[in-house]
């Protein structure tokens, strides 16, 4: 592990300006697997989605699966890159046990999609992600290593594979190299991130389940000097699993990066492995002794020529984008930049969306995902969209409070229940008995004790001290259990103690 | 006449006439096979009670009355490149002793669907790397017209089976010349279809661009059914040409050269060419002439750099095919004493599994591929092999197919080029071109040569999917000259 130092952030970044690089994999939610007919779904017992050609077994053959070529096509328009009119497969030779063929089918110098970009949002400025590349590759199979301190085949005891996971469509997408980002450099990687993922769902090409794997991120830093124009060396860490993850790794290596050349050192090309528990890198194998990975075009299968006029209809059948969806929705809903910004930060836009279409205002649906909700996903420590509560609930609530059956304490307590699993939130009413007390003789009695028991309030607004009423209604409240009318509460008050405001 | 003298067009007749059954054909050939194979060598495996099985199994199905196609009930021999669900497959490599496969390639498939019956596997260089089939880790198979001669490679148990009438037809893979060359050594017919013309699927690869699967038999008119009966596109393949088989039956049925363009290619001849061959190459020129055909010459200049283009090609693409042989999941597994990484099994296994020829390609093909020879090697290889392309379809502009003797020389003495590569790969110097650029080419019997009375071959060059223009040709040449000899050239060989 690591013992290396590292140089607080903001002094290294008042000596250092980063470049970033991010290569983001992505496997495609296609029903069958890259190069054969096996099926891709997760989970399944260990090499039983598996055949002769995702084995590699003698004289098995692929066969390219058309569904993700156009999943990849319509990724790349969506990142508004150029589609080649004309590429080929390569294959990248290494040897590794997860890899049956002993090498892998990808592409090479001829990308499907090139030359793009991604348009981020971070403090309020947009950031343009300038995409090098989106090619399409197949994974690898799932190697456990059993045994030994690091968890990785060296040191291991034994080593098992799972092939289920080997032939998967996998789209890889590869930014230019990222100057100017300064500071924020861990917020601008977290933000494409972020936005690659919302892009990849709004196109409903991949389930984009980080902690399935089914996105992950290779990320590039490397440092140079205040005013310096030359970029440094560059290191590269892998397979980094989650948007936090991506963050942290960008401002660890920064401050680990800048520890090194502060004291004279130099930086080596090298893939590094980021831990989660301490947000910090380690060495993986060096790039100068990386292997030549002898790339050449696939022979078993023919080049890609997708005609024009079809990837024209893929372009204009594309779903509206994620960042034209925020700017529509935030006009519809009539929210400021700050709160739009703190619902997509929270993942909330989605969920906001679908309680508006279950009926809920905008600004109710908003304050309950932002507020209550926000607060319970936070304790919890899981992303809004785990609550086990869905959009139609939260409308349904907001209906009852708009109806006159709930307040928003009682609101937050129906909530609460749905969140608990005590059913839907008429279920949650029933059985705890939320309704508010509509009840005008119950109303009264609680009113009259309420009087009784705080006469000195009861006589500062007979005084004319009508702001003193709310210890009052507080009190009725209180003695209701929450299920009083504040504001019928209050009207009746004034009226015992013959007020009128 | 014994049933292992007749045509597979004759058996399947007899057998679909009910005159014999399957089983009786298969047992005449296995009694054929247990005559000779001590002499010959053409088999890697033979399992009676598997052939016989099958036998029974097509008979059982005709006598259903399933309409099954003229070659139902022949039996055939296999190539042990191609998987085959009921047999081990071996590639004639130690890596796969043993091996058996889950699934049969598609040419075995269609066979099988087809009423064919399998009598065994066949020896070849091991991957299909050689041409001599001495590079097999199972032994060398020997050529029937003179047990101390080499039976042509990589397909060399292919065509000693058909040539020692251990069976009326087999298969065999052209990647270099694999079929042509051991058919000319061997006095039968063998041909590279087009390549996408019969699948891949199933086929243990050597070089993926250039790996053709063919046919060989004892007559034109065999050759042409067995063609058929296993060609088509196959969406297994990614690389089949779905396009129509081209009428190869009916162009060997027909065998008319009248008024057909035929171009003698200029630079295949002279220097390191047997003066028998030439000169039995230039009679059949002559015949073809005699019978109608317009001969000229036909100058393809970059034909003479196709030899060292091959050898980058295939190289790189076999250093990359055969990384699967891993032992990680099949095949041989060496050193695996748990105390040893994953890597060093590989390493281990590798080493022991892989014979000399294999390994020298691999690590020729893997330098070939390496950064910084990348464009030097692989990429100047493919520049010729475009220019190849370009001679053969400028050719094919002026002439109808192109003709060249199939090999420069007759079947050499085993051993003879065991220790020089070189010498050995220049057996293929007529046959690489037509891989190169995808076309079809066929090998037929022209005559014996003069000084060691050994067979010469024709070859017969056509554009892509003019596969049928090649049948046409070797028909007209079998024809005239079965006439002349009053019999198959084969019919002169030394009885075994």
């Amino acid at each position: 592990m690591s013992t290396e130092t590292l140089m607080p952030y903001d002094e290294a970044l008042e000596r250092f300006e980063p470049v970033l690089g991010l290569e983001t994999h992505v496997e495609l939610g296609t029903a069958s697997k890259m190069f054969c007919g096996c099926p891709t779904t997760f989970g399944a017992p260990p090499n039983t989605h598996v055949c002769p050609v995702c084995l590699a077994l003698p004289g098995a053959l692929p066969t390219a699966n058309a569904a993700a070529i156009e999943s990849t096509i319509r990724i790349g328009l969506a990142l508004n890159c150029s589609i080649a009119e004309w590429c080929r497969f390569a294959r990248k030779n290494y040897f590794y046990p997860d890899m049956p063929k002993n090498y892998q089918i990808s592409q090479y110098d001829e990308p499907l999609c090139s030359d793009g970009y991604l348009d981020v949002e971070v403090d309020g400025k947009t950031v343009r992600i300038e995409i090098e590349r989106v090619h399409l590759e197949e994974d690898t199979g799932k190697s456990t290593h059993v045994g030994g301190a690091t968890g990785r085949i060296h040191g291991a005891d034994y080593s098992i594979v799972d092939y289920n996971r080997a032939g998967i469509p996998l789209v890889e997408i590869v930014t230019k190299p990222i100057p100017g980002t300064d500071r924020l450099a861990p917020e601008v990687a977290r933000a494409y991130g972020t936005e690659l993922r919302e892009v990849m769902r709004g196109l409903g090409v991949s389930d984009v389940r980080m902690e399935e794997g089914s996105m992950r991120f290779d990320v590039n830093v490397s440092l140079m000097p205040r005013g310096s124009s030359e970029w440094g060396t560059r290191t590269e860490t892998k397979n980094v699993n989650s948007l936090r993850s991506v963050e942290r790794s960008v401002r660890g290596e920064i401050e680990r990066q800048a520890a090194i050349l502060a004291g004279g050192g130099r930086i080596f090309q090298e893939t590094r492995h980021f831990h989660e528990n301490t947000g910090t890198t380690t060495s993986g194998r060096s790039k100068e002794e990386a292997q030549d990975y002898r790339y050449f075009p696939e022979p078993d299968l023919v080049p890609i020529a997708p005609d024009t006029a079809w990837v024209a209809s893929l372009k204009a059948a594309l779903p509206e984008l994620p960042s034209a969806r925020r700017k529509r929705l935030q006009q519809e809903w009539g929210v400021s930049d700050l709160d739009m910004a703190a619902m997509h930060n929270a993942d909330a836009i989605g969920l906001v969306e679908a309680t508006v279409a279950a009926g809920a205002p905008p600004a109710d649906a908003r304050k309950w995902w932002m507020g209550e909700l926000a607060r319970r996903a936070n304790e919890a420590g899981v992303p809004l969209s785990e609550l086990l509560i869905t959009p139609d609930q939260i409308a349904r609530v907001c209906a009852m409070v708009a109806g006159g059956a709930l307040n928003d304490k009682l609101a937050r307590q129906v909530l609460e229940g749905v969140l608990n699993g005590e059913g839907s939130p008429d279920e949650v009413v029933a059985a705890r008995g939320l309704q508010i007390v509509n009840d005008e003789g119950e109303l009264t009695a609680i009113i009259d004790q309420v009087l009784a028991d705080n006469a000195a309030a009861a006589d500062k607004v007979r005084s004319g001290k009508i702001a003193a009423v709310g210890a009052l209604v507080g009190g009725v409240m209180k003695a209701s259990r929450g299920k009083a009318d504040a504001g019928r509460a209050r009207e009746l008050l004034l009226e015992k103690l013959g007020v009128s405001e | 006449m014994s049933l292992i003298h007749k045509s597979a067009a004759e058996l399947g007749a007899l057998v679909a006439g009910g005159e014999v059954s399957a089983v009786e054909v298969a047992q005449a050939h296995l009694d054929r096979i247990a005559a000779v194979e001590p002499q010959v060598n053409a088999f890697l495996h033979v399992d009676v009670e598997t052939t016989l099985g099958q036998a029974r199994a097509v008979d059982a199905r005709r006598a259903a009355g399933e309409d099954l196609g003229p070659l139902a009930g022949v039996p055939i021999a296999h190539k042990d490149v191609f998987t085959t669900v009921d047999m081990p497959t071996t590639a004639g490599s130690k890596i796969l002793e043993g091996y058996r496969p889950p699934y049969d390639a598609t040419v075995t498939r269609r066979l099988r669907e087809a009423g064919l019956v399998i009598l065994g596997k066949t020896n070849l260089d091991e991957f299909a790397m050689g041409s001599s089939t001495e590079n097999s880790a199972y032994g060398p198979t020997r050529n029937p017209w003179d047990l101390n001669r080499i039976p042509g490679g990589s397909s060399g148990g292919s065509s000693a089976a058909v040539a020692a009438y251990e069976a009326p037809l087999s298969t065999g893979t052209d990647t270099g010349g694999s079929i042509r060359q051991p058919a000319a050594v061997t006095g039968i017919v063998g041909m590279k279809p087009t390549y996408g013309g019969s699948s891949r699927y199933g086929l243990i690869a050597f070089a993926s661009s250039l790996d053709t699967p063919g046919p060989f038999a004892r007559n034109v008119m065999d050759a042409a059914l067995l063609h058929e009966a296993f060609s088509g596109h196959d969406a297994m393949d990614s690389t089949s040409i779905d396009a129509p088989v081209p009428s190869v039956v009916e162009a060997a049925r027909n065998g008319d050269v009248a008024g057909l363009r035929i171009g003698v290619v200029k630079e295949f001849g002279g220097d390191g060419y047997q003066a028998g061959v030439l000169a039995r190459f230039h009679e059949t020129v002559e015949l073809l002439e005699s019978l109608g055909a317009k001969v000229v010459e036909v100058s393809c200049p970059s034909f003479t750099t196709a030899l060292p283009a091959y050898y980058l090609i295939a190289p790189s693409e076999a250093s990359s095919n055969l990384a699967r042989f891993d032992a990680m999941r099949y095949g041989l597994r060496v050193g695996d004493d748990g105390t040893r990484s994953a890597e060093e099994v590989m390493a281990l296994t590798r080493a022991a599994g892989f014979g000399p020829e294999v390994k020298r390609r691999i690590i020729l093909g893997t330098y070939a591929l390496s950064s910084g020879y990348y464009d030097a090697y692989y990429g100047q290889a493919q520049k010729v092999r475009t220019l190849i392309a370009r001679d053969f379809e400028a050719a094919f502009h002026q002439v109808d197919v192109l003709v060249s003797p199939t090999t420069p020389t007759t079947a050499f003495p085993i051993g003879e080029r065991a220790d020089d590569p070189m010498a050995m790969y220049l057996a293929d110097l007529c046959t690489i071109p037509t891989n190169l650029a995808g076309n079809a080419a066929i090998s037929v019997p022209c005559g014996l040569a003069d000084e060691d009375g050994l067979p010469v071959g024709l070859q017969v060059m056509a554009p892509v999917l003019g596969d049928d223009r090649c049948y046409r040709v070797a028909a007209a040449v079998e024809r005239a000259l079965e006439g002349r000899w009053g019999g198959s050239l084969l019919s002169k060989a030394p009885a075994l």
